[in-house]
Protein backbone atom coordinates (compact mmCIF):
# COMPACT_ATOMS: atom_id res chain seq x y z
CA UNK A 1 0.00 0.00 0.00
CA UNK A 2 1.31 3.25 -1.10
CA UNK A 3 0.22 6.18 1.59
CA UNK A 4 0.65 9.89 0.62
CA UNK A 5 -0.57 13.73 0.31
CA UNK A 6 -1.86 15.55 -2.60
CA UNK A 7 -2.74 18.97 -3.08
CA UNK A 8 -4.68 21.12 -5.50
CA UNK A 9 -2.57 24.28 -4.22
CA UNK A 10 -4.94 27.16 -3.24
CA UNK A 11 -4.19 30.35 -2.22
CA UNK A 12 -6.70 30.76 0.64
CA UNK A 13 -7.69 33.07 3.25
CA UNK A 14 -6.92 31.85 7.01
CA UNK A 15 -10.41 32.22 8.19
CA UNK A 16 -9.41 32.57 11.88
CA UNK A 17 -6.87 35.42 11.48
CA UNK A 18 -7.72 37.21 7.76
CA UNK A 19 -4.61 36.55 6.55
CA UNK A 20 -3.59 35.38 3.11
CA UNK A 21 -0.28 33.90 1.69
CA UNK A 22 0.81 35.44 -1.05
CA UNK A 23 1.37 32.79 -4.21
CA UNK A 24 5.28 32.85 -3.70
CA UNK A 25 4.75 31.86 0.17
CA UNK A 26 1.80 29.43 -1.21
CA UNK A 27 4.30 27.90 -3.66
CA UNK A 28 7.21 27.48 -1.41
CA UNK A 29 5.04 26.30 1.49
CA UNK A 30 4.07 23.58 -0.95
CA UNK A 31 7.52 22.45 -1.46
CA UNK A 32 7.80 22.61 2.46
CA UNK A 33 4.95 20.27 2.32
CA UNK A 34 6.64 17.59 -0.27
CA UNK A 35 9.85 17.44 1.64
CA UNK A 36 7.95 16.87 4.81
CA UNK A 37 6.07 14.29 3.11
CA UNK A 38 9.50 12.37 2.99
CA UNK A 39 10.38 13.01 5.81
CA UNK A 40 7.53 11.53 7.95
CA UNK A 41 7.81 8.71 5.55
CA UNK A 42 5.21 9.03 3.08
CA UNK A 43 5.46 7.40 -0.42
CA UNK A 44 3.75 9.79 -2.49
CA UNK A 45 3.65 13.38 -3.20
CA UNK A 46 1.16 14.66 -5.30
CA UNK A 47 0.03 18.02 -6.79
CA UNK A 48 -2.66 19.06 -9.19
CA UNK A 49 -3.00 21.01 -12.37
CA UNK A 50 -4.90 24.61 -12.86
CA UNK A 51 -4.47 27.46 -14.49
CA UNK A 52 -6.48 29.92 -12.88
CA UNK A 53 -6.31 31.93 -9.40
CA UNK A 54 -7.16 31.79 -6.44
CA UNK A 55 -4.25 28.13 -7.41
CA UNK A 56 -0.48 28.22 -7.95
CA UNK A 57 -0.56 24.60 -9.30
CA UNK A 58 0.09 25.74 -12.70
CA UNK A 59 3.62 24.18 -14.37
CA UNK A 60 3.46 21.30 -12.26
CA UNK A 61 6.07 19.71 -13.45
CA UNK A 62 8.83 22.61 -12.50
CA UNK A 63 7.13 22.10 -9.10
CA UNK A 64 7.78 18.68 -9.16
CA UNK A 65 11.26 18.42 -10.60
CA UNK A 66 12.39 21.01 -8.24
CA UNK A 67 11.12 18.66 -5.13
CA UNK A 68 12.63 15.73 -6.87
CA UNK A 69 16.09 17.55 -6.91
CA UNK A 70 15.47 17.72 -2.71
CA UNK A 71 14.29 14.41 -1.58
CA UNK A 72 15.52 10.97 -2.38
CA UNK A 73 12.55 8.21 -2.21
CA UNK A 74 9.59 9.91 -2.41
CA UNK A 75 7.50 8.72 -5.56
CA UNK A 76 6.24 12.45 -7.44
CA UNK A 77 2.83 12.50 -9.06
CA UNK A 78 -0.38 14.76 -9.86
CA UNK A 79 -3.71 15.39 -8.91
CA UNK A 80 -4.46 15.42 -11.72
CA UNK A 81 -2.59 16.30 -14.85
CA UNK A 82 -5.58 17.95 -17.56
CA UNK A 83 -5.55 15.58 -20.37
CA UNK A 84 -8.12 17.32 -21.70
CA UNK A 85 -6.45 21.20 -22.35
CA UNK A 86 -3.16 19.98 -22.31
CA UNK A 87 -0.94 19.13 -25.54
CA UNK A 88 -0.25 15.35 -25.13
CA UNK A 89 2.75 15.53 -27.28
CA UNK A 90 3.78 18.54 -24.16
CA UNK A 91 2.85 16.00 -21.36
CA UNK A 92 4.77 12.88 -23.40
CA UNK A 93 8.09 15.74 -23.31
CA UNK A 94 7.80 17.12 -19.74
CA UNK A 95 6.94 13.98 -17.79
CA UNK A 96 9.82 11.80 -19.72
CA UNK A 97 11.95 14.26 -18.73
CA UNK A 98 10.89 14.68 -15.43
CA UNK A 99 11.18 10.58 -15.22
CA UNK A 100 15.28 11.35 -16.08
CA UNK A 101 15.72 14.08 -13.47
CA UNK A 102 13.90 11.92 -10.95
CA UNK A 103 15.39 8.96 -11.08
CA UNK A 104 11.90 7.06 -12.41
CA UNK A 105 10.04 8.50 -9.13
CA UNK A 106 7.24 9.48 -11.54
CA UNK A 107 3.84 8.43 -12.41
CA UNK A 108 0.68 10.65 -13.43
CA UNK A 109 -2.89 10.99 -12.45
CA UNK A 110 -4.99 12.06 -15.45
CA UNK A 111 -8.24 14.45 -15.25
CA UNK A 112 -10.41 16.33 -17.12
CA UNK A 113 -10.04 19.25 -14.75
CA UNK A 114 -13.45 20.94 -13.49
CA UNK A 115 -12.99 24.65 -14.08
CA UNK A 116 -15.05 25.84 -16.99
CA UNK A 117 -13.16 28.43 -18.72
CA UNK A 118 -10.06 26.62 -19.08
CA UNK A 119 -11.25 24.76 -21.80
CA UNK A 120 -12.10 27.91 -24.38
CA UNK A 121 -8.59 29.51 -22.61
CA UNK A 122 -6.96 26.90 -24.28
CA UNK A 123 -9.04 26.63 -27.47
CA UNK A 124 -10.93 23.55 -26.49
CA UNK A 125 -14.70 22.94 -25.87
CA UNK A 126 -16.08 21.63 -22.50
CA UNK A 127 -18.73 19.13 -24.06
CA UNK A 128 -16.24 17.73 -25.98
CA UNK A 129 -13.95 16.98 -22.20
CA UNK A 130 -14.47 12.85 -22.45
CA UNK A 131 -13.58 12.88 -26.34
CA UNK A 132 -10.80 14.86 -25.51
CA UNK A 133 -9.65 12.82 -22.56
CA UNK A 134 -9.60 9.81 -24.80
CA UNK A 135 -8.16 10.94 -27.99
CA UNK A 136 -5.24 12.84 -26.17
CA UNK A 137 -4.48 9.70 -24.18
CA UNK A 138 -4.52 7.06 -26.54
CA UNK A 139 -1.98 9.82 -28.30
CA UNK A 140 0.00 9.95 -25.02
CA UNK A 141 0.80 6.58 -24.54
CA UNK A 142 1.60 5.89 -28.25
CA UNK A 143 4.13 9.09 -28.10
CA UNK A 144 5.87 7.00 -24.70
CA UNK A 145 5.68 3.69 -26.67
CA UNK A 146 7.08 4.13 -30.13
CA UNK A 147 9.64 5.65 -31.41
CA UNK A 148 8.49 7.38 -35.26
CA UNK A 149 4.10 8.27 -34.55
CA UNK A 150 2.02 9.13 -37.08
CA UNK A 151 -0.96 10.00 -36.46
CA UNK A 152 -3.94 11.96 -37.29
CA UNK A 153 -7.22 12.63 -34.70
CA UNK A 154 -9.56 15.68 -34.39
CA UNK A 155 -8.17 17.43 -32.00
CA UNK A 156 -4.24 18.36 -32.46
CA UNK A 157 -2.24 18.98 -35.58
CA UNK A 158 -1.51 15.34 -37.52
CA UNK A 159 1.68 14.04 -36.59
CA UNK A 160 3.93 12.38 -38.93
CA UNK A 161 6.69 10.16 -38.22
CA UNK A 162 7.23 12.43 -35.24
CA UNK A 163 9.61 10.82 -32.03
CA UNK A 164 9.06 12.45 -28.48
CA UNK A 165 12.15 13.09 -26.73
CA UNK A 166 13.33 12.31 -24.53
CA UNK A 167 12.25 8.96 -24.36
CA UNK A 168 11.03 7.32 -21.12
CA UNK A 169 13.45 6.62 -18.61
CA UNK A 170 14.80 2.81 -19.58
CA UNK A 171 11.95 2.85 -22.46
CA UNK A 172 9.66 2.43 -19.22
CA UNK A 173 6.73 5.06 -19.56
CA UNK A 174 5.20 5.90 -16.09
CA UNK A 175 2.77 4.34 -14.66
CA UNK A 176 -0.82 6.48 -14.96
CA UNK A 177 -3.79 6.63 -12.85
CA UNK A 178 -7.12 7.32 -14.06
CA UNK A 179 -9.07 9.85 -11.90
CA UNK A 180 -13.07 10.32 -12.30
CA UNK A 181 -15.54 11.31 -9.91
CA UNK A 182 -18.52 9.92 -11.69
CA UNK A 183 -17.78 9.38 -15.28
CA UNK A 184 -18.22 5.89 -16.11
CA UNK A 185 -16.16 5.96 -19.55
CA UNK A 186 -13.37 7.19 -17.84
CA UNK A 187 -13.12 3.86 -15.17
CA UNK A 188 -13.65 2.23 -19.00
CA UNK A 189 -10.73 3.74 -20.14
CA UNK A 190 -8.47 2.81 -16.95
CA UNK A 191 -9.59 -0.45 -17.32
CA UNK A 192 -9.46 -0.95 -21.36
CA UNK A 193 -5.85 0.02 -20.86
CA UNK A 194 -4.88 -1.90 -17.68
CA UNK A 195 -4.49 1.24 -16.00
CA UNK A 196 -4.62 2.79 -12.59
CA UNK A 197 -8.11 4.07 -11.59
CA UNK A 198 -8.05 6.61 -8.99
CA UNK A 199 -11.57 7.76 -7.34
CA UNK A 200 -11.41 11.46 -5.37
CA UNK A 201 -13.15 10.25 -2.49
CA UNK A 202 -12.95 13.60 -0.99
CA UNK A 203 -16.00 16.16 -1.42
CA UNK A 204 -18.03 13.49 -2.54
CA UNK A 205 -20.16 10.39 -1.10
CA UNK A 206 -19.03 7.17 -1.02
CA UNK A 207 -21.39 5.65 -2.93
CA UNK A 208 -20.41 6.95 -5.93
CA UNK A 209 -16.45 5.62 -5.60
CA UNK A 210 -17.60 2.21 -5.00
CA UNK A 211 -20.21 2.59 -8.33
CA UNK A 212 -16.79 3.95 -9.92
CA UNK A 213 -14.46 1.57 -8.51
CA UNK A 214 -16.86 -1.53 -9.12
CA UNK A 215 -17.04 -0.33 -13.12
CA UNK A 216 -13.51 -0.05 -13.46
CA UNK A 217 -13.17 -3.85 -11.63
CA UNK A 218 -15.47 -5.52 -13.66
CA UNK A 219 -14.17 -4.12 -16.55
CA UNK A 220 -10.34 -4.69 -16.15
CA UNK A 221 -11.25 -8.35 -16.12
CA UNK A 222 -13.18 -8.32 -18.99
CA UNK A 223 -10.35 -6.63 -20.78
CA UNK A 224 -7.90 -9.61 -19.58
CA UNK A 225 -5.78 -7.42 -17.53
CA UNK A 226 -6.24 -9.84 -14.42
CA UNK A 227 -8.92 -10.88 -11.96
CA UNK A 228 -11.39 -8.10 -11.20
CA UNK A 229 -9.44 -7.51 -7.37
CA UNK A 230 -6.16 -7.74 -8.90
CA UNK A 231 -7.00 -3.94 -10.67
CA UNK A 232 -5.05 -1.11 -9.48
CA UNK A 233 -7.21 1.30 -7.50
CA UNK A 234 -6.32 4.55 -5.69
CA UNK A 235 -8.34 6.29 -3.28
CA UNK A 236 -8.32 10.26 -2.03
CA UNK A 237 -9.16 10.71 1.42
CA UNK A 238 -9.38 14.47 4.30
CA UNK A 239 -8.62 14.49 7.59
CA UNK A 240 -7.42 16.56 9.97
CA UNK A 241 -6.24 15.55 13.11
CA UNK A 242 -5.55 16.05 16.92
CA UNK A 243 -4.80 13.54 20.09
CA UNK A 244 -7.83 14.70 21.61
CA UNK A 245 -10.63 14.20 18.79
CA UNK A 246 -12.66 16.94 20.27
CA UNK A 247 -9.70 19.46 19.95
CA UNK A 248 -8.97 18.71 16.55
CA UNK A 249 -12.97 19.39 15.60
CA UNK A 250 -12.65 22.98 17.18
CA UNK A 251 -9.87 23.56 15.79
CA UNK A 252 -10.87 22.42 12.11
CA UNK A 253 -14.34 23.88 12.37
CA UNK A 254 -13.56 27.45 11.03
CA UNK A 255 -11.48 26.47 8.17
CA UNK A 256 -14.56 23.35 7.08
CA UNK A 257 -17.14 26.43 7.50
CA UNK A 258 -15.28 28.86 5.48
CA UNK A 259 -13.92 26.23 2.65
CA UNK A 260 -14.29 27.15 -0.96
CA UNK A 261 -15.73 23.82 -2.53
CA UNK A 262 -18.41 23.04 0.39
CA UNK A 263 -18.21 25.91 3.08
CA UNK A 264 -21.35 27.74 3.79
CA UNK A 265 -23.10 24.73 3.11
CA UNK A 266 -23.60 21.85 5.35
CA UNK A 267 -22.68 21.31 9.02
CA UNK A 268 -18.85 19.70 9.66
CA UNK A 269 -20.81 16.70 11.44
CA UNK A 270 -23.01 16.07 7.99
CA UNK A 271 -20.10 16.46 5.99
CA UNK A 272 -18.42 13.91 8.02
CA UNK A 273 -21.54 11.55 7.94
CA UNK A 274 -21.80 12.29 4.50
CA UNK A 275 -18.14 11.66 3.12
CA UNK A 276 -15.03 10.17 3.84
CA UNK A 277 -14.33 13.11 5.72
CA UNK A 278 -12.25 12.33 8.70
CA UNK A 279 -11.79 15.10 11.92
CA UNK A 280 -10.43 13.39 15.06
CA UNK A 281 -7.96 11.71 16.77
CA UNK A 282 -5.17 9.65 14.83
CA UNK A 283 -7.13 6.63 15.75
CA UNK A 284 -10.60 7.53 14.34
CA UNK A 285 -8.56 8.21 10.85
CA UNK A 286 -7.03 4.79 11.54
CA UNK A 287 -10.14 3.61 11.80
CA UNK A 288 -12.32 5.10 8.95
CA UNK A 289 -9.08 4.69 6.51
CA UNK A 290 -9.44 0.76 6.76
CA UNK A 291 -12.81 0.91 6.51
CA UNK A 292 -13.08 2.23 2.49
CA UNK A 293 -11.72 -1.25 2.17
CA UNK A 294 -14.96 -2.41 2.82
CA UNK A 295 -16.88 -0.71 -0.67
CA UNK A 296 -13.64 -0.77 -2.50
CA UNK A 297 -11.90 -4.13 -2.31
CA UNK A 298 -7.85 -4.30 -1.50
CA UNK A 299 -6.20 -1.35 -3.07
CA UNK A 300 -2.90 -0.07 -3.65
CA UNK A 301 -3.04 3.84 -2.67
CA UNK A 302 -4.30 5.94 -0.07
CA UNK A 303 -4.05 9.65 -0.64
CA UNK A 304 -4.96 12.50 1.88
CA UNK A 305 -5.57 16.00 1.07
CA UNK A 306 -4.09 17.41 4.22
CA UNK A 307 -3.21 21.69 2.97
CA UNK A 308 -6.37 23.33 1.98
CA UNK A 309 -8.89 25.82 2.81
CA UNK A 310 -6.28 28.13 4.45
CA UNK A 311 -4.26 25.90 6.65
CA UNK A 312 -1.29 27.42 7.75
CA UNK A 313 1.79 25.67 6.43
CA UNK A 314 3.05 25.13 10.13
CA UNK A 315 -0.15 23.54 11.26
CA UNK A 316 -0.33 21.27 7.88
CA UNK A 317 3.68 20.62 8.77
CA UNK A 318 2.01 19.01 12.29
CA UNK A 319 -1.18 17.28 10.76
CA UNK A 320 2.04 15.14 8.47
CA UNK A 321 3.74 14.61 11.55
CA UNK A 322 0.77 13.13 12.84
CA UNK A 323 0.06 10.86 9.98
CA UNK A 324 3.78 9.94 9.69
CA UNK A 325 4.14 9.04 13.55
CA UNK A 326 1.16 7.11 14.18
CA UNK A 327 -0.87 7.12 10.85
CA UNK A 328 0.76 5.51 8.50
CA UNK A 329 2.95 3.13 10.25
CA UNK A 330 -0.39 1.37 11.60
CA UNK A 331 -2.24 1.48 8.16
CA UNK A 332 0.79 0.30 6.48
CA UNK A 333 1.02 -2.61 8.68
CA UNK A 334 -3.09 -3.58 9.01
CA UNK A 335 -3.60 -3.21 5.08
CA UNK A 336 -0.66 -5.66 4.40
CA UNK A 337 -1.94 -7.99 6.89
CA UNK A 338 -5.25 -8.03 4.90
CA UNK A 339 -4.12 -8.03 1.43
CA UNK A 340 -4.29 -11.81 -0.19
CA UNK A 341 -1.01 -12.26 -1.55
CA UNK A 342 -2.38 -12.66 -5.80
CA UNK A 343 -3.48 -8.77 -5.42
CA UNK A 344 -0.45 -6.83 -6.55
CA UNK A 345 0.97 -3.74 -5.39
CA UNK A 346 0.86 -0.32 -7.10
CA UNK A 347 3.40 -0.17 -10.25
CA UNK A 348 6.23 1.56 -10.02
CA UNK A 349 9.20 2.56 -12.40
CA UNK A 350 11.13 -0.13 -10.80
CA UNK A 351 8.94 -2.79 -11.16
CA UNK A 352 7.75 -1.55 -14.68
CA UNK A 353 10.97 -2.09 -15.58
CA UNK A 354 11.90 -5.44 -14.18
CA UNK A 355 7.99 -6.92 -15.61
CA UNK A 356 9.52 -5.39 -19.13
CA UNK A 357 12.36 -7.76 -18.95
CA UNK A 358 10.18 -10.69 -18.10
CA UNK A 359 7.96 -10.17 -20.61
CA UNK A 360 7.35 -8.17 -24.15
CA UNK A 361 4.08 -5.67 -22.96
CA UNK A 362 2.32 -4.60 -26.02
CA UNK A 363 1.52 -1.13 -26.38
CA UNK B 1 -51.06 -2.14 -12.83
CA UNK B 2 -49.56 0.60 -10.19
CA UNK B 3 -47.93 3.81 -12.01
CA UNK B 4 -45.96 5.87 -10.01
CA UNK B 5 -46.94 9.59 -9.35
CA UNK B 6 -44.50 12.21 -7.93
CA UNK B 7 -45.75 15.28 -6.52
CA UNK B 8 -43.42 18.57 -6.27
CA UNK B 9 -45.16 21.11 -4.40
CA UNK B 10 -43.50 24.28 -2.86
CA UNK B 11 -45.72 25.98 -0.68
CA UNK B 12 -44.22 27.35 2.12
CA UNK B 13 -47.06 27.85 4.47
CA UNK B 14 -49.41 25.61 6.86
CA UNK B 15 -51.81 24.91 5.46
CA UNK B 16 -50.96 25.91 1.85
CA UNK B 17 -52.65 26.27 -1.08
CA UNK B 18 -49.74 25.25 -3.29
CA UNK B 19 -49.85 21.56 -1.10
CA UNK B 20 -54.34 21.84 -1.65
CA UNK B 21 -53.87 22.21 -5.21
CA UNK B 22 -51.33 19.37 -5.38
CA UNK B 23 -53.68 17.42 -3.83
CA UNK B 24 -56.42 18.21 -5.82
CA UNK B 25 -54.15 17.12 -9.11
CA UNK B 26 -52.96 14.06 -7.47
CA UNK B 27 -56.70 12.88 -6.56
CA UNK B 28 -58.12 13.81 -10.19
CA UNK B 29 -54.73 11.52 -11.71
CA UNK B 30 -55.65 9.05 -9.47
CA UNK B 31 -59.49 9.14 -10.63
CA UNK B 32 -58.16 8.89 -14.28
CA UNK B 33 -55.83 6.23 -13.98
CA UNK B 34 -58.90 3.97 -11.95
CA UNK B 35 -60.70 4.57 -14.41
CA UNK B 36 -58.27 3.23 -17.13
CA UNK B 37 -58.30 -0.06 -14.76
CA UNK B 38 -55.33 0.90 -13.30
CA UNK B 39 -53.74 1.89 -10.10
CA UNK B 40 -51.42 4.54 -8.09
CA UNK B 41 -48.72 4.83 -5.71
CA UNK B 42 -48.33 8.76 -5.03
CA UNK B 43 -45.64 10.28 -3.47
CA UNK B 44 -45.69 13.57 -2.59
CA UNK B 45 -42.43 15.69 -1.80
CA UNK B 46 -43.22 18.92 0.13
CA UNK B 47 -40.31 20.69 -0.92
CA UNK B 48 -40.14 22.88 2.04
CA UNK B 49 -38.95 20.10 4.50
CA UNK B 50 -36.22 19.60 2.20
CA UNK B 51 -35.46 23.62 1.66
CA UNK B 52 -31.82 22.73 4.00
CA UNK B 53 -31.12 19.57 2.31
CA UNK B 54 -31.39 21.11 -1.30
CA UNK B 55 -29.62 24.22 -0.43
CA UNK B 56 -26.51 21.62 0.65
CA UNK B 57 -26.65 20.03 -2.98
CA UNK B 58 -26.32 23.63 -4.50
CA UNK B 59 -22.69 24.12 -2.52
CA UNK B 60 -21.42 20.43 -2.63
CA UNK B 61 -22.88 18.91 -5.76
CA UNK B 62 -24.49 15.85 -3.75
CA UNK B 63 -28.07 15.40 -2.43
CA UNK B 64 -28.40 14.20 1.36
CA UNK B 65 -30.82 12.53 3.25
CA UNK B 66 -34.37 12.66 2.68
CA UNK B 67 -33.06 14.56 -0.72
CA UNK B 68 -31.84 11.58 -1.95
CA UNK B 69 -34.84 10.00 -1.92
CA UNK B 70 -37.01 12.18 -3.13
CA UNK B 71 -34.74 13.02 -6.15
CA UNK B 72 -35.00 8.97 -6.91
CA UNK B 73 -38.83 9.38 -6.52
CA UNK B 74 -38.83 12.04 -8.87
CA UNK B 75 -36.43 9.81 -11.06
CA UNK B 76 -38.69 6.62 -10.99
CA UNK B 77 -41.66 8.07 -11.09
CA UNK B 78 -44.07 7.49 -14.28
CA UNK B 79 -45.20 10.89 -14.37
CA UNK B 80 -44.83 14.13 -11.97
CA UNK B 81 -46.97 16.55 -10.84
CA UNK B 82 -44.72 20.13 -10.51
CA UNK B 83 -46.95 22.82 -8.20
CA UNK B 84 -45.54 26.22 -7.13
CA UNK B 85 -46.33 29.32 -5.39
CA UNK B 86 -45.49 32.95 -7.23
CA UNK B 87 -43.41 34.24 -6.24
CA UNK B 88 -41.85 37.66 -7.66
CA UNK B 89 -43.44 36.82 -10.76
CA UNK B 90 -42.19 33.46 -11.79
CA UNK B 91 -41.67 29.92 -9.82
CA UNK B 92 -40.50 30.44 -6.30
CA UNK B 93 -36.52 30.12 -5.83
CA UNK B 94 -36.68 26.72 -3.90
CA UNK B 95 -38.85 24.86 -6.43
CA UNK B 96 -36.36 26.25 -9.37
CA UNK B 97 -33.51 25.04 -6.62
CA UNK B 98 -35.12 21.50 -6.46
CA UNK B 99 -35.08 21.20 -10.74
CA UNK B 100 -31.38 22.58 -10.50
CA UNK B 101 -30.07 19.78 -8.33
CA UNK B 102 -31.85 17.34 -10.01
CA UNK B 103 -29.60 14.99 -12.14
CA UNK B 104 -29.59 15.60 -16.32
CA UNK B 105 -32.04 13.36 -18.39
CA UNK B 106 -33.69 12.55 -15.16
CA UNK B 107 -37.30 14.00 -16.75
CA UNK B 108 -36.63 13.44 -20.51
CA UNK B 109 -39.54 12.27 -21.98
CA UNK B 110 -41.65 12.10 -18.36
CA UNK B 111 -44.98 13.36 -18.16
CA UNK B 112 -45.48 16.10 -16.35
CA UNK B 113 -48.18 18.80 -15.34
CA UNK B 114 -47.42 22.00 -14.14
CA UNK B 115 -49.49 24.41 -11.63
CA UNK B 116 -49.27 27.12 -9.79
CA UNK B 117 -51.12 29.00 -7.41
CA UNK B 118 -50.97 33.20 -6.58
CA UNK B 119 -53.22 35.87 -4.91
CA UNK B 120 -54.85 36.75 -8.20
CA UNK B 121 -55.52 35.66 -11.53
CA UNK B 122 -53.06 38.13 -12.85
CA UNK B 123 -50.31 36.11 -12.57
CA UNK B 124 -52.06 32.88 -14.25
CA UNK B 125 -49.43 33.46 -17.43
CA UNK B 126 -46.12 32.13 -14.95
CA UNK B 127 -47.61 28.70 -16.37
CA UNK B 128 -47.04 29.15 -19.78
CA UNK B 129 -43.86 31.84 -19.42
CA UNK B 130 -42.12 30.36 -16.57
CA UNK B 131 -42.86 26.65 -15.73
CA UNK B 132 -43.47 25.56 -19.82
CA UNK B 133 -39.76 27.00 -20.86
CA UNK B 134 -37.96 25.33 -17.56
CA UNK B 135 -39.55 22.03 -18.78
CA UNK B 136 -39.10 22.03 -22.37
CA UNK B 137 -35.25 22.76 -21.34
CA UNK B 138 -35.93 19.34 -19.15
CA UNK B 139 -37.19 17.95 -21.96
CA UNK B 140 -39.69 16.47 -20.17
CA UNK B 141 -43.53 16.06 -21.72
CA UNK B 142 -45.63 19.04 -20.21
CA UNK B 143 -49.48 17.85 -20.88
CA UNK B 144 -51.46 20.25 -22.37
CA UNK B 145 -53.37 21.82 -19.61
CA UNK B 146 -51.62 23.48 -16.74
CA UNK B 147 -53.85 24.68 -13.99
CA UNK B 148 -53.41 27.83 -11.57
CA UNK B 149 -55.48 28.86 -8.93
CA UNK B 150 -55.58 32.23 -7.53
CA UNK B 151 -57.15 32.72 -4.10
CA UNK B 152 -60.54 33.12 -5.55
CA UNK B 153 -60.65 29.81 -7.59
CA UNK B 154 -60.87 27.86 -4.48
CA UNK B 155 -63.80 29.11 -3.32
CA UNK B 156 -65.85 29.46 -6.98
CA UNK B 157 -68.30 27.37 -8.33
CA UNK B 158 -67.55 24.72 -9.82
CA UNK B 159 -68.86 25.17 -13.50
CA UNK B 160 -67.51 23.75 -16.88
CA UNK B 161 -64.31 25.91 -16.25
CA UNK B 162 -63.96 25.97 -12.63
CA UNK B 163 -60.87 24.94 -10.49
CA UNK B 164 -62.26 21.14 -10.27
CA UNK B 165 -62.77 20.66 -14.11
CA UNK B 166 -59.70 21.67 -15.09
CA UNK B 167 -57.96 19.44 -12.47
CA UNK B 168 -59.84 16.81 -14.32
CA UNK B 169 -58.93 17.14 -17.05
CA UNK B 170 -55.20 17.99 -16.41
CA UNK B 171 -55.07 14.22 -14.42
CA UNK B 172 -57.30 12.66 -17.73
CA UNK B 173 -54.25 14.43 -19.81
CA UNK B 174 -51.57 12.91 -17.81
CA UNK B 175 -52.74 9.44 -16.99
CA UNK B 176 -53.30 9.31 -20.74
CA UNK B 177 -49.91 10.94 -21.55
CA UNK B 178 -48.20 7.71 -19.40
CA UNK B 179 -50.78 5.14 -20.79
CA UNK B 180 -49.67 5.95 -24.58
CA UNK B 181 -46.28 6.46 -24.08
CA UNK B 182 -44.22 2.83 -24.22
CA UNK B 183 -42.45 2.45 -21.06
CA UNK B 184 -38.43 2.09 -22.16
CA UNK B 185 -36.11 1.51 -19.19
CA UNK B 186 -33.90 4.18 -18.20
CA UNK B 187 -30.07 2.89 -19.55
CA UNK B 188 -28.08 2.39 -16.41
CA UNK B 189 -24.14 3.56 -17.66
CA UNK B 190 -22.90 1.15 -14.92
CA UNK B 191 -24.50 -1.51 -15.80
CA UNK B 192 -23.91 -1.52 -19.96
CA UNK B 193 -21.04 0.96 -20.08
CA UNK B 194 -20.50 2.00 -23.84
CA UNK B 195 -17.70 -0.32 -24.62
CA UNK B 196 -14.07 1.33 -25.40
CA UNK B 197 -13.42 0.32 -28.92
CA UNK B 198 -16.40 2.90 -29.28
CA UNK B 199 -15.72 5.58 -27.31
CA UNK B 200 -11.90 5.39 -29.14
CA UNK B 201 -14.38 5.67 -32.35
CA UNK B 202 -11.92 3.79 -34.65
CA UNK B 203 -8.23 5.15 -33.33
CA UNK B 204 -7.21 1.87 -31.67
CA UNK B 205 -3.91 0.31 -32.71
Amino acid sequence: MQLGIFTVGDVTTDPTNGSTPSEHERIKATVAIAKKAEEVGLDVFATGEHHNPPFIASAPTTTLAYIAAQTSRIILSTSTTLITTTDPVLIAEDYAKLQHLADGRVDLMMGRGNTGPVYPWFGKDIRDGIPLAIENYHLLRRLWREEAVSWEGKFRTPLQGYTSAPRPLDGVPPFVWHGSIRSPEIAEQAAYYGDGFFANHIFWPSTHTQQMVGLYRRRFEHYGHGSADQAVVGLGGQVFMRRNSQDAVNEFRPYFDNAPVYGHGPSLEDFMAQTPLTVGSPQQVIERTLGFRDYVGDYQRQLFLMDHAGLPLKTVLEQLDLLGEEVVPVLRREFAALKPAHVPDAPTHASLVEAGRTEEVPA
Amino acid sequence: MTRRIAVVTAGLSQPSSTRLLADLLAGATDRAFRLAGEQTDIAVIELRDLAHAITDHLMTGFPSGPLVDALAAVRDADALIAVTPVFSASYSGLFKSFFDVLEDGTLEGKPVLVAATAGTARHSLVLDFAMRPLFAHLRAHVVPTGVFAASEDFGAAGAAGGLTARAERAGRELADAVLGRSRAGRVDPFDNPTPFEQLLGGQGT
